[in-house]
């Protein structure tokens, strides 16, 4: 421990100013060895990630070589012109880009540095940004949707003459997404802006730092450039270990189910002995049903609040200030809070549910004690009992370090779509220039030229086969090769579209009195927001949970939603909602590992491992690369259970394919379920006989053609392509997005994207658009690939047994069954029921007429 | 009478509905057809909506124009009705007979050979389309029966309709389905959008007050290969 310090203070006499020592010195610290390797590498000219653990001084790490170029510059002397911003930092959330605002105003304050610090974000006032424009700041503190609009600017080559570095913040959650595709892009522009760019990358763990560093600096260099492929890395280890436990309760853990709560006296009791308490829950619906319950059995009136996305903005700023000045007990919160930002004394983060990923996992008990010396507390939930053996895994897994952040993805051709008609409004732009100039960001490396130019003729016409828009052109060639906005007001339109995030159409809640359906008062409240699609199953009097209230459904009248108090009554609706994470492929794989391991059972609660010794007694455990299906007969059905933990989106498309395929082999299946581990399937045919005739055999039925001709054609009219379409035509800007105050022009004026999709689909299936969807479907909301390894894995490692009854194992998905809605083609058996209905009550006579 | 068997067995005599007296049926890909007149009416075609939106900057598939009029075939060649009205908003604008593809102005050339064919005025089409056969008229009244595009603020027995697009929404079991519909109440009918860009309005919005009887009205939600007659207590807003 001795060391680190001497290391630090002989680099720093290298490559720290003076004022620095002694702040350094003032404050009774000295430079971590981390921030100074960081500076001596930045001023050497390199790119650098870091990577470090909660509570390192990452941010000052990152900023460092920027404070430091800027303390040594000279005076600008009057009547020079203004320079331009030295450093662009970048971050996920606007909140983060405000919260740094303040941490680096005060050392910058306090070491006297003649340095300008300023935020853009949506929130900046138009004066403000018309000011930074002129009278850039040092330093600029934004989002990936600012650092687009301001290349799409006319200025912007001029703007950013001046930039030396980027930091990009929560490196590791900006890159799996589109948000993070289209960055890239803009890192791309910026480098062919000032060559010499120098990018420092912040991020927590991850597992490949190597496609990071790569990430940070340019690809596919020009012939004769020398510059390397990977950004430096620096990684800091250590901190203490985090002191992890999985509740072992005195209760039955449930079979099924996701609101774990038979664990709330124990939870509740936990948050008595503790200063501050962080509750993660995965799913909105969770955290609602935990505030609630946990408030049921608050006989000390605690001050536990609630916090999540839906919430109205102001509720969720107030419960933020709370936190920051520990006057709250616990905090039951979604996923919002998942990113670093520091608030409050936490010493006990709870996870009910399990965490889905040992990433994720670790992040979030990140938040307990942001000092990394001493040892962050956390304690697991399992909401049931195939929870607990994943917390387990998971549990196992954090001490291993394992980490299990997804792969990054292919660029999207939407998105590159987005950007190119971006760099039109900045600045009319050869293809050939532009094309070099994309692939050198990352997720673009593999892009070819023909598909670079269909995007281009996309931007331009729409890429049609019938060319009948050229006189419509958004972006023109001219004689002199260069691509040109054809018309000012293009620019105005991706202005207002810009961005990848795509918002779900929500309505405001609002308090009214009961039964007044929102008529004569409208001076309630407003609560937060809610899906459009979950307000469209409910009828007036429902009740349902939401804000940590029981609310009574009273009318939707246009963008507002209706709600009066219910007290007392509990909610008849379930609120579905909410992010919701796959299992993760290394935590499935540690699951199956533990299953076929009766030694690492010991670890389980008593009641979870008697009930896998159930299973081996009365079926089978699968191996860990097995494949496990039982078939049994129950009521007068049949049912196929299949275990593979590939997550439930994998589940989700192997159900619907293995339907089509017993379809045709007569089994006349009726419907199936996903859970992340099981898939049940349930038919009027006796599969279990089927399979031992081999009419088909299972190998068969697995096999991986099925990703071929049946997906294609399940895929071709599926609910989820045309959702994913929507969002690709959203982003590419095919369609314009719906702005605030639009809603009540109807839906009349604008063109369905379903109807698009259909159109589109039927005259030119090859569109790029379409290939667009395609892929983002494969890899989002089917997890093809995920599917893929895994028929490929269990090739002639599947396990068949065919029993008399329900296993031990088969209890949990079969009682999901009928509780979760099954997407398909029920919509027309809805309508049979509803018109048998009337006819039943009305008698067919007056149904005719 | 030169009905043919197989047009014949396309209409059960339990599908027909009434409208002032007069029998039709509501076919499930939208259209009216009263067998007595044969007499097809398809409204709000909103041809070249595509190529309209695409003069302002939204550059969505040129195929709609394409998509509606093989539809159109399709009904036609299954009724071989003697009179066909298009109720309205044929096209998206003034201009868009004009901007048609050579290729469907063929198509739907084809189509009107050989039958009587009305365009009606619509707000969207004012003027008689481009270089089209075919009359325009402002309305059409046949026997009981009148046509136009915009349904009259008084009730007016045996009116057919287009211009309002409705639509129907129920939730069963937690969820919900919305469709294209027919809207009658037995004296008159508002028919669905035909167009395959076209959006749809409820059938208990704000826009329809006044236009129907409300203890009989019925929505004919169109189905993949059957009409679902659904009444007013079962709808939904939205």
């Amino acid at each position: 421990m001795t060391e680190q310090p001497r290391l630090a203070e002989q680099n720093a006499a290298v490559a720290l100013p003076e004022p620095f020592i002694r702040w350094f010195g003032e404050k009774g610290w000295s430079p971590r060895a981390h921030q100074i390797e960081l500076l001596a590498k930045a001023q050497a000219g390199q790119s650098v990630l870091l990577i470090a653990p909660t509570g390192a001084g990452k941010t000052l790490a990152g900023f460092l070589p920027s404070l430091t170029e800027l303390a040594s510059r000279p005076k600008r002397k009057p009547g020079q012109a203004q320079r331009g911003i030295h450093t662009l930092y970048i971050s996920p959330l606007k909140a983060l880009a405000v919260d740094i605002e303040r941490n680096l105003g005060k050392p910058v304050e306090e070491i006297g540095l003649p340095v300008t610090i300023e935020t853009r974000t949506g929130d900046t006032p138009a004066h403000k940004r018309q000011r930074q424009k002129l009278v850039p700041p040092d330093i600029l503190l934004t989002t990936p949707e600012q650092l687009a609009l301001l290349i799409a600017a006319g200025d912007a080559k001029r703007f950013f003459e001046d930039l030396r570095y980027v930091v990009l913040d929560e490196l590791h959650s900006l890159v799996t997404s589109k948000r993070g595709h289209l960055l890239a892009l803009g890192l791309a522009r910026l480098r062919s802006f000032v060559p010499g760019l120098q990018t420092i990358g912040l991020s927590a763990t991850v597992a490949e730092p190597d496609e990071l560093r790569r990430w940070l600096v340019s690809q596919n260099p020009p012939k004769g450039s020398t510059g390397p492929d990977m950004a430096e890395l620096i990684v800091v280890t250590g901190g203490a270990k985090p002191e992890i436990s999985i509740l072992d309760s005195e209760e039955r853990v449930p079979w099924a189910g996701h609101s774990a709560r038979y664990a709330t006296p124990e939870i509740y009791r936990e948050i008595k002995r503790h200063k501050t308490t962080l509750l993660f829950v995965n799913t909105r619906s969770q955290a609602e049903l935990l505030f609630q319950e946990l408030w049921r059995v608050n006989e000390d009136t605690l001050p536990i609040a609630l916090h999540h996305g839906s919430l109205d903005v102001a509720q969720r700023r107030r419960v933020e200030k709370a936190m920051g000045e520990n006057a709250l007990r616990a905090i039951v919160a979604t996923s919002t809070l998942d990113l670093g930002i520091d608030w409050g004394d936490v010493d006990l983060v709870v996870h009910v549910g399990a965490p889905k990923g040992a990433s994720r996992l670790a992040q979030r008990i990140g938040r307990a004690n942001h000092r990394m010396d001493e040892p962050s507390k956390a304690i697991l939930i399992p909401a049931n009992r195939f929870e607990v053996l994943e917390c387990r895994a998971a549990l196992d897994a954090n001490y291993l370090g394992a980490q299990d952040t997804p792969p990054l993805i292919n660029g999207g051709l939407d998105v590159l779509a987005q950007h190119v008609l971006g760099c039109a409004c900045g600045a009319p732009f050869r293809a050939d220039d532009l094309f070099e100039e994309v692939r050198t960001a990352a997720p673009y490396v593999s892009l070819d030229r023909p598909t670079f130019d269909r995007v281009i003729d996309f931007v331009a016409t729409g890429g049609y086969a019938l060319k009948n828009y050229e006189r419509y052109a958004r972006i023109r060639l001219n004689k002199d090769g260069f691509w040109r906005v054809s018309n000012p007001r293009v620019a105005q339109q991706y202005r207002l579209n810009v961005g990848t995030i795509i918002e779900v159409p929500a309505l405001n809640v609002r308090y009214v009195q009961a039964g007044s359906k929102g008529s004569a008062s409208r001076g309630g409240r407003v609560l937060g927001k809610i899906e459009e699609a979950f307000l469209e199953t409910l009828t007036h009097g429902d009740t349902f949970m939401f804000a940590g209230k029981v609310l009574r459904f009273e009318g939707i009248r246009e963008n507002e939603c209706f709600v009066s108090n219910a007290p007392g009554s509990d909610a008849k609706v379930p609120y579905y909602g909410g992010g919701k994470f796959p299992l993760s492929t290394y935590l499935a794989e540690q699951v199956r590992i533990m299953l076929d391991d009766p030694q690492r059972w010991k670890k389980l609660p008593e009641q979870v491992a008697d009930w896998l010794r159930f299973q081996a007694d009365k079926s089978v455990l699968p191996k860990r690369d097995d494949l496990l299906i039982e078939t049994f007969p129950r009521g007068n059905r049949h049912y196929l259970v299949a275990y593979p933990f590939e997550g439930r989106l994998a589940h989700q498309t192997l159900g619907m394919l293995l339907t089509r395929r017993l379809d045709r082999a007569g089994a006349r299946p009726l419907g199936f379920v996903a859970t992340d581990y099981a898939l049940a399937i349930w038919s009027l045919g006796d599969m279990g006989a089927m399979f031992k005739a081999r009419k088909p055999s299972l190998g068969a039925l697995f096999d991986q053609d099925m990703l071929g001709d049946d997906l294609e054609a399940w895929l071709a009219d599926s609910w989820l392509l045309k959702r994913t379409f929507r969002n690709c035509a959203l982003i590419s800007g095919l369609i314009e997005k719906r702005h605030p105050g639009q809603e009540k022009s109807g839906r009349q004026v604008t063109v369905s994207t379903d109807l698009i999709y259909d159109v589109l689909r039927s005259h030119e299936p090859d569109h790029i658009l379409l290939q667009a969807t395609r892929a983002d479907a494969a890899t989002g909301l089917l997890d093809v690939s995920r599917l893929a390894d895994m028929l490929s894995r269990i090739q002639g490692r599947i396990v068949h047994k065919a029993l008399e009854q329900i296993s031990p194992l088969a209890v949990p998905i079969m009682l999901e069954i009928g509780k979760m809605p099954v997407n398909g083609d029920a919509d027309e058996t809805l309508l049979m029921d509803a018109a048998t209905l009337v006819e039943e009550a009305m008698g067919p006579g007056m149904v005719e007429e | 009478m030169n009905f043919s068997l197989a047009r014949t067995s396309l209409i059960a005599e339990a599908d027909l509905v009434g409208i002032a007296g007069e029998r039709a049926v509501c076919d499930p890909r939208g259209v009216l057809y009263f067998p007595d007149l044969r007499l097809l009416a398809v409204s709000d075609l909103h041809l070249e909506k595509g190529s309209s939106l695409a003069r302002r900057g939204t550059l969505i598939p040129p195929y709609d124009t394409g998509a509606t009029l093989l539809r159109l075939q399709a009904v036609i060649s299954d009724y071989q009705p003697s009179i066909v009205i298009s109720l309205g908003d044929s096209f998206h604008d003034g201009g868009g007979a004009q901007r048609m593809h050579a290729s469907f102005r063929e198509r739907l050339e084809a189509l009107m050979a050989g039958r009587q064919w009305f365009w009606v005025a619509g707000n969207h089409d004012p003027e008689a389309p481009a270089d089209l056969p075919g009359e325009t008229v402002r309305e059409l009244g046949l026997g009981s029966l009148l046509f136009r595009h915009e349904p009259s603020k008084q009730r007016v027995e045996g009116e057919i309709a287009g211009h309002l697009h409705p639509c129907a929404r129920i939730v069963q079991q937690g969820r919900s389905v919305r469709r294209r519909c027919f809207a009658g109440d037995g004296g008159r009918m508002i028919m669905p959008a035909f167009g395959a860009y076209t959006g749809s309005l409820n059938v208990l919005d704000r826009a329809y007050a006044g236009l129907f009887r409300l203890d009989t009205l019925m929505a004919y939600m169109l189905g993949a290969d059957r009409i679902f007659a659904i009444s007013r207590s079962m709808l939904r807003p939205g």
